[in-house]
């Protein structure tokens, strides 16, 4: 295949296709109840059947994901940004960013509940929470990862901090900081789920609460597969965000 | 503009803490504008310091050091600067890492497109003014390192072993583009080194750094016709002065003959 993108995805897709197959006739031969582990086709069938209903929890889901991400970049960089500039911010902030992260931020989820009421607003939280430490550690290691040299070369050539940091730091600290986002993208949405799974009345995370609930294990499955499928469309997203926003360097 | 000159006297430079190295020793220079001075020295001299004092990007500890008459307070204005390392930006094209300096300065690019380009043709790098440092040889990303430290026509150059990670072959190749390129700008250029060849053959003198703390062992002119070709290496006059260096570093115990080496 010409492009190796679309050879990347040819070649996952088909691995994917063996594996469910597998499943299929394995679960078909071992005569498994689907209470315990729906075939591949029974979930299918059920997301054909109410695709439109899946459809409208999936887009929930992925839109919390989306804002707590999107606000854990800006927040992500603004903090690392703050860290890495200043030695007072370093000092004091930094110590206490850690700290907060060590908490286990699902724990932390009813909280926002009591905060910030049921609706989209806790699980944004949520997964801002989970995913912005990850956009806060890579942007300072970017931002301290900046050669010598080069920022020997911008002193002398009498550049302003201002200039500097948007034409030398930060451009220098992009590779980092996209790597950050593709961990924080999967983290965002961890955090989402969580937030449905704690009070929700829409969402893949309640679909897959109440599903439980009845023992319709097909059902949960169903919003597993989606879950799947989100994740990946957001890695791939930031798979292309990187290719887009550093062409200069080699990506394989 | 007037190439610059460049005084030092007793310049010191003691590192702070408890175990601050003396890394120089009250180095006396005069550097007349428009001169190209080689500092040569063994490694860990002092010489890259002495240099980086001059920048601005080290603060001297003791003496005075002026450059065009005016001490040196943080990076002065009119300077270019090529370190070891091509320190280009990855992100950016040739073309755009050269007009950096200029971005800095805050002046419209577009004035300097003519003097890019022929920068460009000068350095042989024109059909790559569109790639990206990744794309091109050590050689040709060093080359474009002296375009952008040239791109403002600074009054002085530094040079902190600009070819010391290039293999032998290119490296000649740079030392004759050099003096094309300074014959044609004739700015101050201070070109610090630990190759004696390239030191005699480029410098107009050459200052010779004791190890540390460092000091200037010797000044040596080097009365050479310019343009000089690459085979006055073989000439008996550039070997008597590559000959001097040797016997003074010799001197300092730095070569030794006898198989007990002492570094």
């Amino acid at each position: 295949m010409k492009h190796p993108i679309a050879a990347a995805v040819a070649a996952g897709l088909a691995s994917t296709l063996v594996l469910l197959v597998l499943w299929e006739v394995i679960g078909r031969l071992s005569g498994i109840r689907p209470i315990v582990l729906p075939l591949p086709s029974q979930v299918l069938i059920e997301l054909n059947a109410e695709w439109r209903w899946y459809g409208g929890h999936a887009g929930y889901t992925m839109m919390t994901t989306l804002i707590g991400f999107a606000l854990s970049v800006v927040g992500g960089v603004l903090i690392g940004t703050a860290v890495a500039s200043s030695r007072r911010c370093e000092r004091f902030v930094y110590p206490m960013v850690v700290a907060l992260n060590s908490v286990p931020k699902v724990a932390v989820a009813p909280l926002f509940v009591i905060w910030l009421g049921t609706g989209m607003e806790p699980k944004i939280a949520i997964a801002f929470l989970i995913a912005v430490f990850a956009i806060i550690v890579d942007t300072l290691h970017g931002l301290r990862s900046v050669p010598q040299d080069v920022l020997d070369v911008a002193r002398v050539l009498k550049g302003r901090p201002l200039a500097v940091f948007f034409k030398v730091r930060l451009p220098s600290a992009l590779p980092s900081i996209v790597a950050g986002m593709k961990v924080a993208v999967s983290l965002a949405l961890v955090g989402a789920i969580v937030g449905e799974f704690v009070s929700s009345q829409r969402g893949l995370g309640y679909v897959i609460m109440s599903a439980q609930g009845t023992f319709d294990t097909v059902r949960v499955f169903a919003a597993l597969f989606l879950l799947a499928l989100i994740g990946l469309l957001l890695y791939g997203a930031l798979v292309w965000a990187e290719r887009v926003l550093t062409p200069w360097r080699s990506h394989h | 503009m007037k190439p610059s000159s460049v005084l030092a006297q007793g310049v010191m430079k003691q590192y702070p803490g408890p175990r601050g190295v003396q890394a120089l020793q009250g180095i006396d220079a005069d550097i007349a504008g428009g001169r190209f001075v080689s500092i040569l020295g063994p490694s860990g001299c002092g010489k890259s310091t002495f240099l980086r004092c001059i920048a601005g990007l080290e603060e001297i500890s003791a003496g005075t050091l002026q450059i065009g008459g005016r001490p040196v307070q943080g990076p002065p204005d009119g300077v270019g600067i090529v370190f070891q390392h091509h320190a280009l930006l990855d992100w950016r094209s040739i073309r755009d890492n050269i007009l950096l300096p200029i971005e800095f300065a805050g002046k419209p690019a577009d004035d300097y497109a003519g003097k890019v380009e022929h920068l460009l043709r000068m350095t042989g790098l024109h059909e790559f003014a569109r790639s990206y440092p990744r794309e091109l040889s050590g050689g040709m990303r060093q080359r474009a390192a002296i375009c952008r430290a040239l791109v403002d026509d600074p009054p002085l150059l530094l040079m902190d072993e600009p070819f010391g990670a290039l293999d032998a072959l290119t490296r000649d190749q740079m030392n004759a583009e050099l003096q094309r390129i300074w014959l044609e700008t004739r700015n101050t250029v201070v070109f610090v080194t630990h190759g004696i060849a390239e030191a005699v053959f480029l410098g107009d003198e050459v200052l010779v750094f004791s190890p540390r703390p460092g000091r200037v062992a010797h000044r040596l002119v080097i009365d050479l016709p310019r343009p000089r070709p690459l085979a006055v290496r073989e000439t008996p006059e550039f070997g008597r002065y590559v000959g001097e260096i040797r016997r003074l570093f010799g001197s300092m115990g730095l070569l030794d003959e006898t198989g007990a080496a002492t570094s």
